[in-house]
């Protein structure tokens, strides 16, 4: 018994230093966001909102999140269509040939997202399409479109098969019964789909890197001044509001559907 | 979504077949580039065991030992950092292992030498560790929760003490959850080459950073198609011995 409690006890520890594990790094930088210094040095001696200030007045920042969001909303729309469209198929489809399917379907998600990047950008040049903020929200579409997938088909999973069959032996269209039966079954999937596909979108560096062309998005921009090393106190708090909007889809998702939409991890893989 | 698959991929094919020669791969099978594969390889499989041994405790106590509401509370401690954004979690390990970071600085303070971390393939492992981490959690978690607990018990009831419970019970029913979790953190260290560049060394080149090189630096669209067929290669093998295990199910 007491070596039980101890074990316990020990799975318990483990927990604690996982979290603190998670969630410490992002701690930090929401700290260091708000520290005077230009250079990050600890202990932190003054605290201060101007960079915030500093990152808000930014033009070539706010072009960047103009962008994004452009861009992500776009890639929405599109998985959304294309997203709850494939799952019907699937889901009606399900009897034949379904192992195959699901390899197909688990290969793009298992691909690392460097190959969708490779694969898209050397499509546009042999296609002679040049680089816009179309061939963003293409890229971006492509992964968007899985996440709408899952929820979707996650959905259908539940529902029974006789609800529709009733709304059709009940005198039903084929378009009475989506528009009254299955849109409203399905409607918070959609939602919630569609806010993750969103800030999946918005958070994107792989793939966009491959399909951008000269446009910077905001994780672009991101990027690149880590990459150079300038105005470190400014990634600080793009970075920190970043974290902060994407959490806000990411509840409200999590509200709407519950455990649905995170039932399967693969729901964020196909991106980094 | 198989539309957009096929079509770029077929796209990305039609190109390779198009320019390629022998000679890329034969560029790729000489040089710099086997080290790189076999260190992108050997990184990927040194996070991926990390991150099941962080992993399985916690999806356990996760899936076994806490109540209803701790469970829905860790889930979703889980989840938000999974959600966190990536470029967020890459810049906050930088600022800790830089020289004048978190880290140094807490050893400093207790009297201990300076790790160093910064910029080292070190560092790179203990980043992609963290950024995959929820990954490798959440399938493992929905294995174990999955196990009946009567299994548990007739286990126990038996008379199996409760680690021959954990390696002959346990163990095998969350595999398909294991096996599932590695194929997310190893094939996103296998394609990353964002982590390598801002958290890497010199000597922290991965395939994806040569494929990156090739294509948007060098303009060398034929070799860095030719590297790409790396991964996929690698990933391709990896699903078909990951099928073998009921991954499929646990993605």
């Amino acid at each position: 018994m007491k070596r039980r409690l101890l074990a316990r006890g020990g799975l318990w520890l483990w927990v604690w230093a996982v979290l603190a594990f998670l969630f410490g790094p992002i701690i930090t930088i929401v700290i260091f966001s708000f520290d005077r210094s230009n250079i990050e040095t600890l202990p932190i001696r003054s605290w201060t909102l101007s960079w915030y200030q500093v990152a808000w007045h930014d033009e070539q920042v706010r072009q960047a999140f103009v962008l994004s969001i452009k861009a992500a909303c776009a890639a929405t729309v599109l998985a959304l269509l294309l997203g709850s469209l494939a799952a019907f198929g699937v889901h009606r489809a399900r009897f034949f040939g379904r192992d195959t399917v699901s390899l197909l379907l688990v290969l793009p998600i298992a691909l690392p997202g460097i190959i969708t990047g490779v694969a898209l950008n050397s499509t546009f040049q042999w296609a002679g399409i040049s680089l816009s903020i179309w061939t963003i929200i293409i890229g971006h579409t492509t992964f968007c479109i899985v996440v709408v997938y899952n929820n979707v088909v996650a959905r259908l999973r539940r529902t029974s098969a006789t609800l529709f069959e009733a709304s059709a032996d009940l005198g039903a269209s084929t378009s009475q019964t989506f528009r009254f039966v299955t849109l409203p079954l399905i409607a918070t999937a959609l939602v919630s789909g569609g806010l993750l596909a969103f800030a999946l979108s918005f958070d994107e560096v792989i793939v966009t890197t491959f399909t951008a062309g000269a446009q910077n998005t905001l994780p672009i921009w991101i990027f690149g001044a880590i990459r150079l090393g300038q105005q470190l106190p400014e990634v600080n708090v793009v970075v920190t509001a970043v974290v902060v909007l994407m959490l806000i889809p990411i509840i409200i998702a999590a509200r709407l559907t519950g455990r649905d939409t995170f039932s399967s991890s693969s729901t964020r893989a196909p991106t980094n | 979504m198989l539309i957009t698959a096929f079509w770029s991929l077929n796209g990305f094919t039609g190109n390779v077949t198009h320019q390629l020669t022998g000679a890329n791969f034969h560029q790729i099978a000489s040089g710099s580039y086997p080290a790189i594969i076999g260190r992108t390889v050997l990184l990927a499989a040194l996070v991926t065991v990390t991150d099941a041994i962080i992993a399985f405790p916690f999806a356990y106590v996760m899936a076994r030992v806490a109540t209803q509401r701790a469970q829905r509370l860790l889930l979703v401690a889980v989840l938000l950092p999974l959600w966190a954004s990536y470029l967020a979690k890459i810049y906050a390990w930088i600022s800790i292992l830089e020289r004048g970071g978190a880290l140094n600085w807490t050893f400093q303070h207790l009297g201990l030498p300076s790790p160093n971390l910064g910029f080292t393939n070190g560092a790179m492992w203990l980043t992609f560790s963290y950024i995959w981490l929820p990954y490798m959690i959440v399938p493992l978690f929905g294995a174990l929760e999955r196990i009946p607990g009567s299994l548990l018990d007739a286990s126990s009831d038996l008379g199996a003490s409760s680690w021959w419970t954990f390696r002959h019970v346990i163990v095998p029913l969350a595999l398909p959850g294991l096996v599932a979790g590695s194929i997310f953190t190893f094939s996103l260290t296998l394609g990353d080459y964002v982590t390598p560049l801002l958290v890497g060394g010199a000597n922290s080149t991965l395939i994806g950073n040569a494929i990156y090189q090739n294509l948007l630096d060098g303009g060398n669209l034929p070799l860095a198609a030719a590297l790409s067929t790396v991964p996929i290669a690698i990933m391709v093998a990896y699903l078909l011995v990951a099928k073998r295990f009921g991954a499929f199910e646990s993605l």
